[in-house]
C-alpha cells in the first residue's frame, strides 16, 4: 500500500520527472503518428496498385501474343470459375507517341500501348474510375465527348487545395472544331486575286497541299480517328507555381507508331484521337500507358487470323470475387497453365519490390523512433538515480519500519512504470490528436516555414493519409512501458540495497 | 497469549531452518506467509494488548561486538556489550558521543547486524534471522523513534503514522481494514496530543510535533519494545520535556518497554534504570 501511496506522491511532487514523462510522451506520439501515416501511404499505394492492376494476370512472353482469348477465358472459368468475378483480354505493345504541341513542335514519346476491351476492362480493374470524363467513368468508350471534362481532380473531393485545370474546360469536340478552323484552307474570294503579282492561276496553294495530304473526305471538325486514352502525365507540365499545363487535350490527334505482330516485327503508324485522360496517381503508369480499343489494335498489328477471325492477345486480366484467396487461386491456375506459353502472376507479385520497400522504411523508422524512447529511458535512469540519492533517508526510514528490499525496489519500479503510463497515455492522446489533425498541422507548419509540407498534387491525395492501427499502438505503448521499467531497474536495485543505518545517517 | 506462541513458533522454526538448510527459501517464505495470513496475528493491530504481569527478560544482548571499517582501519565500536532489558522497564543508555550507544540501539533493533554475539527477543535469537523475519520484527514488535524524527516528507501526519500498517499489510489487506487502521492511528495521535494535525505535512510541524508524530508512528503497531535514539536531542527544553513526559506516561500506563539512548544525564535520570556505556562496554551503574 505504501508503495502505491509513495509512487503517487512522488509522481505528484517530483516535477523533474516530468522531463522524462515528456520525452516518453513525445516518443510515443511520434511513433503513433509516423506509423499511422506510413500505414496510410502503404494503404493508398496498395489501393492504387490494386486498382490499376487486376488481381491476377495471365501473360504471354511474346509481343506477338497467343491466339484465342475466348478459349483461355473458358478454361479459366472452368478451373476457377467460382472465384472469378471478371476477365478481360488485353494486347500490350511498346510504341511511340508523336504529336505537335502548342508551339508546333513535334514531340515523340515512348509509351506502352494497351488494347483493351471497353465492355469488360472496367470490370477487372478500377481503370474506369481514373477517367476525366464523368460519362467514361460510368461506361468507358473511345468516342470523343462534346465537352464536360473534369476541370477539378474528382478524387480530391472538394479539398480547398485542389487547383483548377483551366485548359480542360475547352476539351472535347469544341476544341477539335477550333483546331479544324485553323487547319481549314483559306479560299480567296472570287476575283480578289486579280492583279496579285504572285498569283499563278492553276497552281495549288500551300493550304491546298496540306489539305490534300490529309485526304479529302475526312473532316476533322465532325469526325474523329480511333479514340485513345492517354496517361495524364504523358502530356502534362507543371509550371513553377505548380499549375498544370497540358500539351494535348481531348480532341487533339496523335500519331502512334507501333510494331506489327509479323516476323520480323515492322513499325507502322496510325492516327488516333485523344478522347480522354486517365489519372491513376501512380506516376509510373500515368506516364507510360496509352489505351486504345483492342479490336482496332489487333487489326492494325495483324493479330487477327484472316480465315477464322480469331485474334491473338497478350494478357488476360482476372478480377477475383471479394474474399477469394489470391494466392490459392493463383496456384490453382498455375497448375492448369504450366509455364511455357503463358505465366500467371498476382498484382502483389508484380509490385512486391515497391511494397517491400515501404515496409522496410517503416521498420527502419520504427527502430529510430524507439531510440527516442530509449533516450527517454536514459533520462528516467538519470533522474531516478538523483531521486534515489535524494530519498536515501526516506528509504532508511522505510527499512527501519520494516519495509523489505523487494518493497523498496517495487516503489521505484512502480514509479518508473507510472511515469511510463503517464507518458505513454499522454503520448497516445497527443499521437491520436496529431493523426486526427495531421493535414491542419501540416498546413500551419507549411505557412510558418513558407514551404508546403504536403502538396496534394505530388501524391495526388486530398490530404495526408493516416490509418490508426490499434495493435501497433498497443505494441508501442507496451514497448514504452517496458523501456520505462527497465530504466528504473538499476536505481531501484540501488535503493533496495542501501544499508538502513547508513541510509538513516545520510544527510 | 496466542500471538506470542505464534511468534515463538515461527522464530523457532526459522532459526532451526536457518541452521539446517540455509538455501531452502520457499520454506521460509511459507512461514512468513502463514504468519502474515494468520488472523490472530493481524488482530494485534486492533485488539487491546495483553497486560504484562511477569517481569522477564524481553530483549537481551550477549557479548555484542561491532566494528566499523574506515579505509583499511578497523574502528571497534561495541566491544562485548552485555545488556538485559526486562518487560515493562524504561531503560536509558547513556554515554559520551561516539561510545557506540546508537550502534547498540541499531543492533538491538535489528537494523544492523553485530560482528559477533547474539541478540535475543523473548528468549529467541533474532540477530541471525533472515531479512524477511527482521523486517517483520521491526514492523510489528519494535517501535523506533529517532533524533531527527525521520518522517516521510511526502506524507501527511496521519499517513506517516499509518506507514507501518501499510508496510506490514498487503494492498488488499490494508484496504479491507483501512477504517480500523485509521482509527488506531488517530487514537495514537490523540495520545500524543496531535489529533488536530492529521492533514499536515511534516514541513508544517514544529520539532516537538514531529517527534510526537514519530512516537505515534512507533506505537501504532502495538510494539513490545520502543527504541528511542536521542528522542530529545534535537528539541528545545520544553518540547524535550513534553516528549519525556509522554514516554514516561506510556511506560507507566501501558507498561511499554522503552530503551532510550541519550547523552544527557538529566534526560537519562528520568528512566527507571540507566546503563552507562564507555568505550563500547557497559559500565556498572
Amino acid at each position: 500500500m505504501y508503495k502505491l501511496l509513495l509512487c503517487w506522491r512522488y509522481l505528484k511532487t517530483r516535477y523533474i520527472a516530468l522531463a522524462s514523462i515528456i520525452s516518453v510522451m513525445l516518443g510515443v506520439a511520434t511513433l503513433i503518428a509516423v506509423n499511422a501515416v506510413m500505414k496510410g501511404f502503404v494503404h493508398e499505394t496498395q489501393d492504387r496498385l490494386h486498382g490499376f492492376l487486376s488481381d491476377l494476370v495471365l501473360e504471354t512472353a511474346s509481343l506477338e501474343g497467343i491466339p484465342d482469348a475466348d478459349h483461355y477465358m473458358q478454361r479459366i472459368q472452368k478451373v476457377a470459375g467460382q472465384y472469378v468475378a471478371g476477365m478481360s483480354p488485353t494486347v500490350v505493345v511498346p510504341a511511340m507517341l508523336g504529336y505537335n504541341d502548342y508551339n508546333g513542335r513535334y514531340i515523340t514519346q515512348q509509351i506502352m500501348l494497351i488494347g483493351v476491351d471497353e465492355a469488360t476492362y472496367a470490370s477487372v480493374s478500377d481503370f474506369g474510375q481514373f477517367m476525366q470524363h464523368p460519362q467514361n467513368r460510368k461506361q468507358l468508350n473511345f468516342l470523343l465527348k462534346e465537352g464536360g471534362y473534369d476541370v477539378y481532380d474528382h478524387t480530391l473531393a472538394d479539398s480547398p487545395k485542389r487547383k483548377a485545370r483551366k485548359q480542360m474546360q475547352y476539351a472535347g469536340w469544341a476544341h477539335r472544331r477550333r483546331n479544324a478552323i485553323f487547319a481549314k484552307r483559306i479560299v480567296a474570294p472570287e476575283g480578289s486575286l486579280e492583279g496579285n503579282p504572285f498569283y499563278r492561276p492553276g497552281q495549288a496553294s500551300l493550304a491546298d497541299e496540306i489539305a490534300g495530304s490529309q485526304g479529302t473526305d475526312f473532316n476533322p471538325a465532325t469526325e474523329q480517328h480511333t479514340g485513345c486514352v492517354l496517361g495524364v502525365s504523358l502530356c502534362r507540365l507543371h509550371t513553377p507555381t505548380n499549375e498544370e499545363i497540358f500539351r494535348l487535350l481531348p480532341g487533339d490527334d496523335v500519331e502512334i507508331t507501333y510494331v506489327t505482330a509479323g516476323r520480323p516485327p515492322k513499325p507502322l503508324s496510325a492516327k488516333f484521337t485523344v478522347v480522354d485522360f486517365y489519372e491513376s496517381k501512380m506516376g509510373e503508369y500515368d506516364s507510360q500507358f496509352v489505351f486504345v480499343p483492342i479490336r482496332k489494335l489487333q487489326e492494325l498489328r495483324g493479330m487477327v487470323d484472316p480465315s477464322t477471325g480469331i485474334a491473338n492477345f497478350s494478357r488476360i486480366q482476372i478480377r477475383l470475387k471479394a474474399g477469394a484467396d489470391l494466392e490459392m487461386v493463383r496456384d490453382l491456375l498455375r497448375s492448369q497453365f504450366p509455364p511455357g506459353s503463358c505465366f500467371i502472376g498476382s498484382w502483389l507479385d508484380r509490385e512486391s519490390p515497391l511494397l517491400g520497400m515501404i515496409r522496410m522504411e517503416t521498420a527502419i523508422l520504427n527502430v529510430l523512433l524507439f531510440l527516442i524512447i530509449a533516450v527517454a529511458g536514459f533520462g528516467i535512469l538519470a533522474i531516478f538515480f538523483m531521486i534515489v540519492v535524494e530519498k536515501t533517508r526516506d528509504i532508511g526510514i522505510l527499512k527501519s519500519l520494516g519495509a523489505s528490499r523487494r518493497g523498496i525496489m517495487s516503489i521505484f519500479l512502480g514509479y518508473g512504470f507510472s511515469l511510463g503510463i503517464v507518458g505513454a497515455s499522454m503520448g497516445l492522446g497527443l499521437g491520436l490528436l496529431i493523426v486526427r489533425y495531421i493535414s491542419e498541422i501540416a498546413d500551419v507548419l507549411g505557412r510558418l516555414t513558407g514551404q508546403p509540407i504536403f502538396d496534394p498534387t505530388v501524391y495526388g491525395l486530398p490530404e495526408i493519409p493516416a490509418i490508426v492501427q490499434w495493435p501497433t499502438i498497443a505494441t508501442i505503448i507496451v514497448g514504452a512501458l517496458l523501456i520505462a521499467v527497465m530504466a528504473s531497474i538499476l536505481p531501484a536495485r540501488r535503493a533496495a540495497r542501501l544499508h538502513p543505518v547508513e541510509a538513516l545517517r545520510y544527510e | 497469549m496466542s500471538e506470542l506462541s505464534t511468534f515463538d513458533q515461527w522464530t523457532g522454526a526459522m532459526t532451526a531452518h536457518r541452521a539446517g538448510a540455509p538455501s531452502a527459501t520457499p520454506v521460509l517464505s511459507n512461514t512468513v506467509g502463514r504468519l502474515l495470513a494468520e488472523p490472530a496475528e493481524l488482530n494485534r493491530y486492533v485488539s487491546a494488548s495483553q497486560p504484562q504481569t511477569a517481569t522477564r527478560e524481553i530483549v537481551a544482548a550477549h557479548y555484542i561486538r561491532k566494528s566499523y571499517r574506515k579505509a583499511s582501519m578497523e574502528i571497534p565500536v561495541l566491544q562485548g556489550v552485555e545488556l538485559a532489558i526486562h518487560e515493562g522497564e524504561f531503560v536509558s543508555v547513556i554515554g559520551p558521543s561516539g561510545c557506540g550507544k546508537s550502534t547498540l540501539l541499531h543492533v538491538l533493533a535489528t537494523l544492523d547486524a553485530p560482528d559477533s554475539g547474539e541478540i535475543r527477543f523473548e528468549g529467541n535469537r533474532i540477530d541471525n534471522l533472515p531479512a524477511a523475519g527482521r523486517d517483520i520484527l521491526r514492523n510489528r514488535y519494535f517501535g523506533m523513534v529517532f533524533q531527527f524524527y525521520h518522517l516521510l516528507p511526502e506524507l501527511t501526519t496521519l499517513e506517516n503514522v499509518l506507514a507501518p500498517a501499510m508496510i506490514g499489510q498487503s494492498v488488499l489487506g490494508y484496504w479491507r481494514r483501512r477504517r480500523q487502521f485509521r482509527e488506531r492511528a488517530c487514537e495514537m495521535l490523540e495520545l500524543v496530543n496531535l489529533g488536530h494535525r492529521l492533514k499536515h505535512k511534516p514541513s508544517e510541524l514544529s520539532g516537538g510535533e514531529m517527534q510526537r508524530t514519530a512516537i505515534a508512528r512507533a506505537l501504532v503497531s502495538r510494539p513490545r519494545v520502543l527504541f528511542a535514539d536521542e528522542p530529545t536531542g534535537n528539541l528545545d527544553k520544553s518540547s524535550g520535556e513534553e516528549i519525556m513526559a509522554i514516554l514516561r506516561r506510556l511506560n507507566r500506563e501501558q507498561k511499554l518497554t522503552i530503551v532510550m539512548v541519550t547523552h544527557d544525564p538529566r534526560v537519562a535520570e528520568q528512566a527507571d534504570r540507566s546503563v552507562t556505556l564507555v568505550d563500547g562496554r557497559v559500565v556498572a551503574a
